[in-house]
């Protein structure tokens, strides 16, 4: 069980609007995490600086929370090592592939109408919750 | 200021958000999209906090010539419907489902050093890795 969170998850959604429109005003880009992370990961090009210092970001809000706010980061849920990896690998091809995640299609992408990103959110929405569905009804919520 | 400060304070904004938001619990994640369980409607308010804030910023700042460190705006056009596009959201939604992270909840749950996500995260990056390989070759067989 989670509790259903409305007034913080809108406040929340605010922020990373925000921290978006800030983004695209200073540096004129997509705040698409899965494109900038794996920016990162690419031969050092002129935009690897900002690229690395806005996950660095990430990483020190998520240090500096993990004492702050630690039940921000509680798990609840019993996956095994491998199901992760396998999770994460599925996350990273997967997000390159299709040239997005939930920040650069859902987010990004639909407040402009784009086509593409509403096809794409609707997709990984879709295959998200049927998965979610199995793992709950066929394998009782271990994997 | 030195450009990359911005960069820099717009991703620990980000993970703020992420957090208050719950993306970096994935019991959260989890229970938004499995709506058989003890479905949990809130991430549908993440996403729509942060689509009517930036769906009225971004036609504000395009108003302007140029962003504000120099440049020019860098905004997608591509509209084609390519498998590519649905093949790799499809492989998203799945990791998603099973893990409950998304991109930017792993790196930030990684910082606070949660468990799982310090094993996702290396993960997410062999699979883009991966993926980075593959297109290469790809692009130099055609």
């Amino acid at each position: 069980m989670t509790e259903f969170t409305p007034i913080a998850s809108t406040l929340g959604g605010v922020l990373i609007g925000l921290s978006a429109a800030m983004l695209m005003l200073f540096h004129g880009r997509i705040a698409g995490i899965s494109g900038i992370f794996g920016g990162v990961l690419r031969r050092p090009s002129g935009d690897t600086r900002w690229r690395l210092a806005f996950v660095l970001g990430l990483v020190v809000g998520g240090l500096v929370l993990g004492f702050a706010a630690p039940q921000w980061f509680v798990v609840e849920v019993e996956r095994s090592p491998l199901a992760i990896i396998i999770a994460g690998l599925a996350v990273g091809f997967g997000t390159r592939l299709g040239s997005g995640c939930t920040s650069g299609h859902g987010v990004c992408g639909i407040s402009r109408f784009s086509r593409r990103s509403i096809l794409a959110t609707v997709t990984f929405m879709a295959v998200g919750a049927a998965t979610a569905f199995v793992i709950t009804q066929v394998f009782g919520g271990v994997l | 200021m030195r450009p990359d400060v911005m960069a820099f304070l717009a991703g620990a904004l980000f993970s703020v958000g992420l957090g208050l938001a719950g993306m970096t619990q994935p019991a959260k994640v989890i229970n938004f999209l499995d709506v058989s369980g003890h479905w949990d409607p809130s991430l549908a308010f993440v996403m729509g906090g942060a689509l009517v804030v930036y769906g009225i910023a971004l036609p504000l700042i395009r108003k302007r010539e140029a962003p504000i460190l120099g440049g020019r705006f860098l905004i997608p056009t591509r509209s084609d419907l390519s498998p590519r596009l649905f093949v790799g959201a499809a492989l998203f939604g799945l990791g998603w489902g099973i893990a409950g992270f998304c991109p930017g909840p792993a790196i930030t749950a990684a910082g606070s050093g949660m468990t799982n996500a310090l094993l996702f995260l290396p993960a997410m990056a062999g699979g883009m890795l991966l993926f980075h390989l593959w297109d290469a070759r790809q692009a130099a067989k055609n």
